[in-house]
Parts: C-alpha cells; structure tokens; sequence
C-alpha cells in the first residue's frame, strides 16, 4: 500500500537521490520518500553520516553546487523544486523554510553583532527599517526568552553561551514566519538543561505557528520525547517510518530493533544495551541494495539485488524490509 | 585609544632595534671616514684630528649614546655631496617617494582585491587563472625589469608614456607645493594641465611598483573569501534567505577583510623596498634614489638616514593598519 | 597570516606537462652554471667595438652591447654567478637561520628572547632596504651581496625552526633520547631536525628565487659586482641606457633569464610543496 498523503502535504518528496563527484558513484541519498503537512512534528533518525542533514541542505536548496540532486517530486507549498536550480529557492529560504543549525557558535557570524543579524533577515523578509526594525529585532530577541534584549542585540556571539547562540539562532530561523522548520541536531553538544530549554522553545514555537517540523538527531530518546512521527534513515534511504508510539512497540525494520535496543533509556542494565553491528557502507564501492543488509543477520540474497520498497500498513506503519520484524 | 597606546608600546623594542642596526651599519662603512673628509693631502697627525672631532676615538658605546642623540635631536648626519643635513634632503625628497608608493598601492588594492573576490567566486574559472598568472608574473619579474620593460613597450614604441625623466619633464613648472603630492597640488590649484603632465609621468612608474604588489594581495584575498565563503555562517545567512549580494559583501568580504588588511602592511613594506628599483629605473626624485646616489658617491651618511626612515615609515604604517584592523575586528577586545 | 600566501606559485602547478617543464627548466639552469663558461661561442668580456650595438642575428643569437661583447655568451656566463651568489646565500641562511631557531626554541628563556628580538629587528626592516643598507656598508663585492641577502633572508628560517622544535621539544621520543643519554646538540639535529628536512627543502626552493631577486636587485642598483664581470642585474642596468635608442636586446634578455630562473624555482617549491605535503593545498 502507498503512502497516505494529507489532504495537502505542505513537503512532499518523492525519489529524491543527492549525489557527489562521477557520476555512476551511489548517491548519499538514495530515493528518499517523505511528506509533511503543517502542523506535524517529525524526527529524522539515524547514525552520524546517514545522509540526514544533506537531504535537509537539499529540501532548504542550500546544497552546495558540488551536489546533484535528482527527484522524481520535490513540492513545496505547490511549489515544484525537482529540477534542482538554486533559484527556484530564492523566495522559498529564510520566509518559508527556516532552518536551525548544529554548532550555533559557529553558525553566527563571529564579527556582526547579533542585532544586526537578526536584523539583516528582518530587513530582507518584512521590509522593516529604523526604529520598527529594531523594535522587531528586540521583539525577535524577547519571543526567544533571551532576557534584556536591548543590551544583548549588541553583544557578539563570541560572548554568549552555546544556549543563547542558539536561541539567535532560532530567532533567525522564524524572522521570515516559515510554514516549515527544519532544526539540524539543535541541541548536539549543548548540556542537558539546555538541551531541554531549547527544546521547549523550539516546540512551543512550533505548535504556536502551526509549523510543520523536521527534528534531525541521532538521539532516538530526544526523538521520542518531542516527536509524534519518527522516521528511520540508514546510509541514504528511509528504512522505516511510524508514529512514534506504534515505531517503539513494534519496530518493522531490523535496523530501528536495533537502534532501539542501543538507546539507554531502554536498557535496563548496561548488558541490556546491544551496540548496532558494524557500521554505515563505503558508498564509495558499491554498496549492496539495501545498504543495511552487511549489517543485518536476516538478510537475503534478494536485499543485496533488489531494494525494497517502502510499504505501508493501515495505520500509516511503513518500512522498507524484504524481510521485516 | 587603548589599543593605540598598547600597540606603541610594544613597538618601542623594535624602535630600540632599529636604531641599533641603524648604528651598526654605520661601523661597518668600509674605509676611514676621518681620511676621507681629511682630503689625500693630509698628514696622519690631521686625521688623528679630524678623528677626534669626529668622535671617532671614543669607545663604541659612548659612540652609540653620542649617536642616540644626535638621532633624537633629528640630526642624521650631512650628506657630503649635497652638503646639506641629510634630514633636509630626506624631508624635501620623502614627498615624491610618498606619492609614488600611494598610487603604487591604491593600484594592488584597487585591482589586486577585485581580482582575489573574483577568484574565490569561481575557483579554476577564467578570472582564477587570470589572478594566478596575474599573481605568478607580477612577483616573479624582477621590479626594475618590469619597469624597463614597460619603458620600451609604452614609451619607445607606442609612444604613449612620456620620457621617463622623473615627475615631471623639465619644460613644466612644478606645481606650487603644499601638500609634496603633486597631484594633489596641481588640483588644488586649478592647474589642469600640470596635473595632467604630472599624471602621466605617474603612470608607468605607480604600474611598475603596483603590479608588484597586486600579486600577494590578490592571493590573500581569494584565500581569504574562499575561506569565509566556506563557513558555517555563510550557510546560514543563506538559509535565512539573504540576497546573494548581501551574503557576499556584508558576510563573506566583510570578515575577509581583516586578513587582507594584514597582509597589505606586509606589502607595504615590499614596495618600499622595490620603490628604490622604480626610482632608479625612471630617475624618480624620491629617497630611494638619493640614498643610492649618495652611496655610489662614497657618501655614506644619506643610507643610514634613509634605512632610519624607511623602517619608521613600515612602523608608522604597521601601527595605522594595527589600529583599523582592532577597530574592524570587535573581537580582539575580548583579548585587550 | 601565512608566508605561503605570499610566495610565488606557478602557473602550472597541478599538470604533469608543468612539472616536466620545470624540470627541463631546472636541469637547464643547473647544467648553464655548471659547464656554461666553457661553452659559449664567445668570450663573455672579451670586447669588440666594431660589432658593438649588433641586433640579434645568426652569428650573434642575443645580439651585441655596446662594447661588442656577445649577449647571448654573457647571459649564459652569468647563470653561474647569479646561481652561485644565491645558492650560497640560501646555503648560509638555512644554516644559521636553523641554527639561531634550534637554539632558541630548545633552550628557551633568555636565549630565545634574544634571539627572537633579533628575528624581530630584522624584520622591522623592508627587506631590500636592509639588503641596500648592508651591500653600502660592506662595499661593492660579491660576499656582500650574500651577506645582505643572508642577513634578509635569516628571519624566515630560523622563525620556522624555532616553531617545530619548540613544538617537539616536550615530545615522547626526545625524552627517551635525553634518558638514553644523548645530548642536547645531538638530540635536536639527530632527531628533531629531521623532520623539518622537507618544509626546509619547500623554503629553499622557494627561498631561492627571492635571492636570485635580491641580489640580481642589488647589482642593478650598482651595489654589488663591479662590471666587466657578467651577472645578469648589471646586464640590464648596462642595457638599460639603450632603451630609448631602440637596442632591447641588450637588457631583454638577461631580464627574461632572470624571469625564466625565478620562475622555475618558485615552481620547483610548489612541486616539493604539493609532493612533501599534499595535505595542504
């Protein structure tokens, strides 16, 4: 069974492969399927080096010009992106598509005070000038709890802490009131108060302007916490998607078992917690169809010939597996 | 102002040291002074004397102190062959190599820059490859080699440079000074045709001297904007959406800018050392030219003067890029 | 801010067909210093007024000056002098230049304030001012010229020794060299030195360059060999005069020689730079 589509998915990606260098190499990402409609909450999972944050570069259109991108659909808000030219962005970034980094610290310019960074996307989406604009620039300052606005705006990210660096960060993210936030590991390397705080506000923003969301990590416990959809991504293809509940009862895919099983939060005792086997395919050889197939103890001739589709269940349960759970 | 008086203060030592070599040199000078101004007719009793008057007995520190001194005082020596103070000769003949070198440099900045933003913007296209032969070329010919070079192809054969006779051909009146640029002052006095003259002789020698030094700036500058260009901070203010020209100038040039302004003080101090080149090769009236004419003329005061001089002048630039750099770069206060 | 962005880079640094170049280039230049004086048709100081000021022709390739002398011969007889001046000089320089930084980066404290202080002054200095300053004080000859560019040159070397050995000087190995007994001498130039053989290699070749500039600098301006001896800075100060009559052989050539020479040894380093450290790009 296909996927079930929203009335009006607000993303909808269908086939989307990002390749670098000669072409006839594998892509990083491979065919990946995905929708999203305003409103939803969905994690993207995986190991460092699954691919994640390019297909999040790809659907931003902030993929370097070294990346080709091939996409049987690519939509946006109706909008068609699947021939790939960076222009086709130019009103869809920053106003439509926020996106929030990893590493805030070094996502912000180091010589521009804050201010005026906010300001600079401020001035670009909304038109403001002068005293309305630095109005706006402390309001953005304010909505993300960051306290004295006034004297902040001033200050460089060299001094604030990663917390507040981020905060700027999402500030900048929502100047152009997106429909679609796309946080890339937010809160990797943040303690985990923070991690918390940033989180919230994130979420709180989220709800409050009806966006629909994309939560990258590799922390399958954050995920579950935040996220009413997970889906599982594995060398470049999505192995498994589910809500988030249905995913942890009963994981289809042998790789999210496996993630699963690694997650602390599960393990009752520390021989309770299984490390996934091996690690993420050289894609610089060819790699076997399914790509999690070296790794799997229940792969078949047929998962390194022929990869599988995603399939769907009736309660929107989907996964990619010749030879599922 | 702090950064101002910091940034003096550490340069005192390399003033001390300069002064030192300074004074070095002139114990190194090859025959007796003394004898020298004593004139082949004298007897070994008058060189004894003039010696003495010229404090050349006395032990070398109290030499150096006796030197110190008189330096503090502005008193650099007298030039045998001008007989006057050599700091007279300097201060009259500092303006045209000021000139020289001022155009010289607007020219790498001018070009050199444009060319390393352009270069980063499309690295192995067309204006990379222009830059890097560009860049090869202009450090690799020796400077007075380019400048005849130049003499024989836009003077002798094209005809459309004038003789290169120094600022200006002797049949023109100098413009009245005021500031010692000469463009400046035959501006100033509304003399369209002087400037124009003085204009023209300005060319080959500021394209000789500046092609020079457009090599290493437009280096930096593409290393430098392809590395801020590459940085996370570039992704997201692309992300947030902005416009392609902001991201360029605002972001990416904008941060580039300080090692460019590093690596122009550096360049700085090339092209004082290449303007003795250019001042010989088209008879410019600068420093340069005097302190090797001196020097051919066994007239050993004027280099001292002149090595003085030019290193104060690299200081003097060291520290007014110091300070715009400090002002640019809001972090180096969290240091200070 | 790094040297390396400075220093000339050739043109044709990644393709196989500049490498062959430069070094066709290389074993040309070595082999003209090496035999060049034997060989050439005509004696390089031998004048013959009758022929002076000859355009390029068949019998003279470089045509004549304006002393008869063939040009072609005196160019060729100058790559050893140019060569030789600067090859010496950088020889000296990496010397002492090693020397001075090992000393200071090992023994630290007073010796390496010193030191650096000295480093320091040097580079106060615009480097050919320094060069004219030394070549005037020490008079006209060729170790003066060597000694001014070795003195210039001095601050890039021994500011690099001192770097890495400062840096090595706490490593696991040279502790293990100074528990075996081995002195401090022996230690660094035996084990820490080493490593610094292929940056120092890059350095000279480009360093080599510079001095060719330098010097060939110097005795245009008249401050270093005395003419009739061929050197290719007096070749074009002689030629110069003849300029605005026309004769531009008498300063082209050895000019592009000089071009030719500085070039294939800045791409000589950028070859050992690409070859030692393909890391950096």
């Amino acid at each position: 069974m296909n996927a079930p589509e929203p009335a009006k998915p607000l993303l909808a990606i269908e086939g989307l492969s990002v390749a670098f260098g000669e072409r006839g190499r594998p892509p990083i990402v491979d065919r990946v399927a995905l929708t999203l409609a305003r409103g939803d909450l969905v994690a993207l999972v995986g190991e460092s080096g699954s691919g994640k944050s390019l297909l999040a570069h790809a659907v931003a259109g902030i993929l370097a010009p070294a990346a080709r991108l091939d996409a049987r659909r690519l939509e946006f808000g109706g909008v068609d992106l699947s021939r790939g030219d960076s222009r086709a962005w130019e009103s869809l970034r920053g106003r439509e598509i926020g996106v929030v980094f990893q590493n805030p610290r070094a996502a912000l310019n180091p010589l521009r005070t804050i201010g005026r960074q906010i300001a600079d996307v401020l001035k670009e989406h909304r038109g403001l000038a002068g005293e309305a604009l630095a109005e706006a620039v402390r309001d953005a300052l304010a909505d993300v709890r960051i306290p004295e606005p006034k004297a902040r705006a001033r200050a460089y990210p060299g001094e604030l802490s990663g917390g507040m660096c981020q905060r700027v960060m999402i500030a900048i993210a929502l100047a152009g009131g997106p429909s679609l936030l796309i946080a890339d590991e937010p809160t990797t390397g943040l303690d985990a108060t923070t991690q918390a705080a940033i989180l919230d506000l994130l979420l709180e923003h989220a709800r409050e302007r009806r966006m629909a969301t994309l939560f990258i990590t590799h922390d399958l416990t954050l995920a579950r916490v935040y996220c009413e959809r997970i889906v599982v991504m594995h060398a470049g293809q999505i192995v498994e998607q589910a809500p988030t509940e249905a995913l942890f009862a009963a994981p289809k895919h042998p790789y999210t078992a496996a993630l699963i099983g690694a997650t602390p939060a599960d393990a009752r005792t520390v021989d309770d917690l299984k490390g996934v086997v091996g690690s993420l395919p050289d894609l610089a050889e060819t790699a076997p169809a399914c790509r999690f197939a070296d790794r799997c103890n229940r792969a078949t001739g047929r998962c390194r010939a022929e990869t599988p589709p995603m399939t769907f269940d009736a309660s929107g349960h989907g996964f990619a597996c010749w030879a599922p759970l | 102002m702090r950064l101002i008086a910091a940034r003096l203060v550490s340069a005192a030592p390399t003033l001390i040291g300069v002064v030192l070599v300074a004074f070095a040199l002139t114990r190194l000078l090859p025959g007796d002074p003394a004898a020298y101004i004593a004139g082949p007719a004298a007897t070994s009793a008058s060189i004894e004397e003039i010696r003495h008057h010229l404090g050349l007995d006395k032990p070398v520190i109290e030499q150096l102190f006796i030197y110190v001194r008189a330096l503090a005082h502005g008193d650099l020596g007298m030039s045998l062959t001008s007989g006057q103070p050599v700091l007279d000769d300097l201060r009259h003949r500092l303006p045209a190599s000021l000139e020289l070198t001022f155009y010289a440099l607007a020219l790498a900045i001018g070009v050199g820059v444009p060319l390393g933003v352009g270069a980063a913007l499309r690295p192995r296209g067309l204006v990379d490859r222009i830059c890097n032969l560009v860049s090869t070329f202009g450090q690799a010919t020796p400077t007075f080699f380019l400048g005849l070079l130049l003499v024989f192809v836009f003077y002798y054969e094209l005809g459309w440079a004038p003789a290169p006779l120094g600022r200006l051909d002797v049949v023109y009146a100098s413009p009245t000074e005021i500031t010692g640029f000469w463009t400046i002052d035959a501006a100033l006095a509304g003399d369209g045709s002087t400037l124009a003259q003085v204009a023209a002789q300005l060319v080959l020698p500021s394209v000789t001297l500046g092609l020079f030094g457009l090599g290493p700036l437009a280096r930096v500058t593409r290393a430098a904007m392809i590395e801020a260009l590459a940085s996370d901070y570039i992704r997201t203010a692309r992300a947030a959406g902005l416009s392609p020209r902001k991201v360029l100038w605002s972001y990416a040039f904008r941060n580039a800018v300080l090692p460019v302004l590093n690596a122009s003080s550096v360049v700085f101090s090339y092209m004082l050392g290449a303007s003795v080149l250019v001042e010989k090769v088209f008879g410019w009236p600068g420093v340069g030219a005097y302190a090797i004419d001196a020097v051919l003329a066994s007239d050993f005061a004027p280099v001292q003067g002149f090595v003085v001089a030019m290193a104060l002048l690299y200081l003097a630039m060291n520290l007014i890029i110091d300070v715009i750099a400090g002002l640019l770069d809001p972090t180096v206060r969290f240091d200070v | 801010m790094s040297e390396a962005a400075i220093t000339p880079r050739g043109v044709w640094r990644r393709s196989p067909l500049g490498r062959r170049l430069t070094i066709v280039a290389l074993t040309a230049l070595l082999a003209l210093a090496a035999i060049g004086p034997a060989v050439v048709p005509f004696d390089p100081v031998a004048t013959r007024p009758p022929v002076a000021l000859r355009p390029p022709s068949a019998a003279h390739w470089f045509g004549t000056d304006q002393l008869g002398r063939d040009v072609f011969s005196r160019v060729i007889a100058s790559t050893r002098v140019d060569l030789g001046i600067a090859a010496t000089a950088v020889l000296v320089t990496l010397v002492i230049g090693t020397a001075l930084g090992a000393a200071a980066g090992w023994l630290g404290g007073w010796t390496d304030r010193v030191i650096s202080r000295l480093i320091d002054t040097i580079m106060a200095f615009p480097l050919f001012v320094l060069a004219v300053g030394v070549a005037a004080a020490l008079g006209n000859s060729v170790s003066s010229v060597v000694i001014a560019t070795v003195i210039v040159n001095l601050p890039l070397y021994a500011r690099q020794t001192r770097a890495e050995v400062n840096r090595r000087r706490d490593a696991a190995y040279v502790e293990a060299a100074r528990l075996a007994g081995v002195g401090s001498i022996a230690t660094v130039t035996l084990h820490i030195l080493p490593n610094l053989v292929p940056p120092m290699m890059v350095q000279a070749s480009l360093n080599m360059g510079w001095a060719i500039l330098n010097s060939a600098g110097l005795s245009f301006l008249g401050l270093g060999i005395r003419p009739p001896n061929p050197e290719w800075g007096i070749m074009v100060s002689e030629g110069a005069a003849y300029i605005i009559s026309g004769e531009w052989w008498l300063f082209a050539f050895p000019g592009l020689m000089l071009l030719a020479a500085i070039l294939t040894f800045a791409a000589l380093g950028d070859a050992l730079r690409d070859g030692l450290d393909p890391r950096r790009s």
